[in-house]
């Protein structure tokens, strides 16, 4: 799949920055303003689409390949699953706030509730890292022109 | 001007969208249509003061916006309205029409505005709204109920979306393989 | 007024839902259905006693006076609820579309009249 024209390439090239600190500013601080793990990781899965439509889909997977996002989806639901264990285990009762109850942080700050940062963080990553698969799976077919004058549907080879 | 009147011409503007992308013959055009009614939902949610929602709300349309566009751009479809079957068309109109009435009728004692959990003083509302920044210390009262209250929700959402999102992959590779497989 | 002009937009989905003949206005409906429910379950939390410029989001800042904070609040359980189906929606839609694609790759066109007699 081909990029777009130069004018998107460097505008996206430039703002692409701002839209990761964007998703990430929201995952983080889920707890203290709107926003949260399916925000920021929805955010994030919309910045891989917008390098893959400007650049081409070759190039957009050298900066994440499909192995690693199947990994890092794998990750973040295994993260969050740990994180209800330990409360199992430390905390009496599933998904218990074990964090907040031995070590309660000032109020308002960013270290503050217990395990519900690391339940955003792992929330956001596993959405991010969905969206990219399935835009990816979707983006590579073609139509090509039979000698007839039909239409087919031709998928690219497919790295595995 | 109070918070209905606003409320109303926010639903009428969404109606008139979701009228024209189920009509209009063409695909793209409906595609368009239908993100006019996600936008228009996400100001809703800003003035039904949930912030939260009209994010997700926002980011969910554009990605669904681009998967749709995918699917039918470059394609040489239109609706094809040939044979339009009358009798089911019009046993269809009848049931909208009465489910429509229906509602007119059954939700006049649904007042907007006084939900059912204020009324009861040991609703799990009030105990969220009262005890939630001293129980769990998460500011953000809706992150602390997905994610410290009803944690259970989140795994269960969690589990779906990943299931669908390995459908989709599953259902698209079959494509590549096939074809390399037929060559 | 407010609820049913809601369910007269969740009836249009329906109607699209169970004339239309291309798959994709199928999906265009659904979505529409879905939209509908969850605008009606939000404003199911909606306070409306409270005086326009005072009703606050469920989000405590630090110049929120605790004290009537629960009276001036809406409620943040019908949120909690969207938020999860807003996502849920997503996935189950990107799943339908996948199916339209291969729909496409199979059967040459996107009528589901056609289908029916293309069988095989």
């Amino acid at each position: 799949m081909n990029g777009m024209s130069p004018i998107v390439q460097t505008v996206a090239r430039f703002v692409k920055v701002f839209i990761l600190l964007f998703g990430v500013y929201l995952t983080f601080t889920g707890h203290l303003t709107p926003g949260g793990g399916f925000a920021g990781g929805v955010v994030i899965g919309c910045l891989y689409i917008l390098l893959t439509l400007a650049h081409g889909k070759s190039l957009s997977l050298t900066y994440f390949s499909s192995g690693a996002a199947h990994g890092l989806d794998s990750l973040g639901a295994l993260m969050f699953l740990l994180v209800a264990c330990l409360g199992l285990g430390l905390g009496g009762i599933f998904f218990a706030n074990f964090l907040q109850k031995a070590y309660p942080g000032a109020e308002f700050s960013l270290l503050s509730a217990g395990t519900i940062p690391i339940s955003n963080i792992a929330i956001g990553i596993k959405v991010a890292s969905s969206l990219f698969l399935v835009f990816v799976v979707m983006a590579v077919a073609r139509i090509i022109e039979k000698k007839d004058g039909g239409t087919d549907y031709k998928q690219d080879e497919e790295e595995e | 001007m109070g918070i209905e009147l606003i409320l109303i011409i926010i639903l009428v503007f969404i109606l008139l969208g979701a009228v024209i992308a189920v009509e209009i013959r063409d695909l793209l055009s409906a595609v368009i249509s239908l993100g006019v009614v996600g936008f228009g939902l996400s100001i809703a949610f800003v003035f039904l003061q949930a912030p939260d929602l009209a994010i997700v709300q926002i980011a969910v349309e554009v990605v669904l916006l681009i998967l749709l566009i995918r699917a039918t751009i470059r394609r040489e479809v239109r609706s094809t309205h040939a044979h339009i079957n009358w009798p089911s068309l019009f046993l269809v109109v009848i049931l909208c029409l009465g489910l429509v009435g229906f509602a007119y009728i059954a939700l006049e004692e649904l007042e907007f505005g006084a939900p059912a959990a204020s009324k009861v003083e040991e609703s799990p509302t009030n105990h969220y709204l009262r005890q939630g920044l001293t129980e769990t210390g998460a500011a953000n009262i809706v992150t602390s109920v997905i994610l410290d209250y009803r944690a259970y929700d989140t795994l269960g959402e969690a589990t779906v979306l990943f299931t669908a999102i390995i459908g989709a992959l599953a259902i698209l590779r079959g494509v590549a393989r096939k074809k390399k497989g037929d060559k | 007024m407010i609820f049913p002009l809601c369910f007269a937009l969740f009836v249009v989905g329906l109607y699209c839902v169970l004339t239309k003949r291309n798959v994709i206005k199928i999906i265009i409906g659904l979505s529409i259905m879905e939209y509908a429910v969850n605008l009606f379950l939000v404003l199911l939390g909606y306070k409306k006693q409270v005086p326009l410029s005072q009703v606050q989001a469920p989000i405590i800042e630090k110049v929120t006076n605790l004290d009537d904070f629960f009276m001036k609040a809406v409620d943040p359980l019908p949120q909690a609820l969207v938020l999860t189906s807003i996502v849920i929606g997503l996935g189950v839609t990107a799943l339908a579309i996948a199916i339209c694609i291969r729909l496409y790759q199979r059967y040459g066109t996107f009528d589901i009249d056609q289908m029916r007699r293309l069988k095989g």
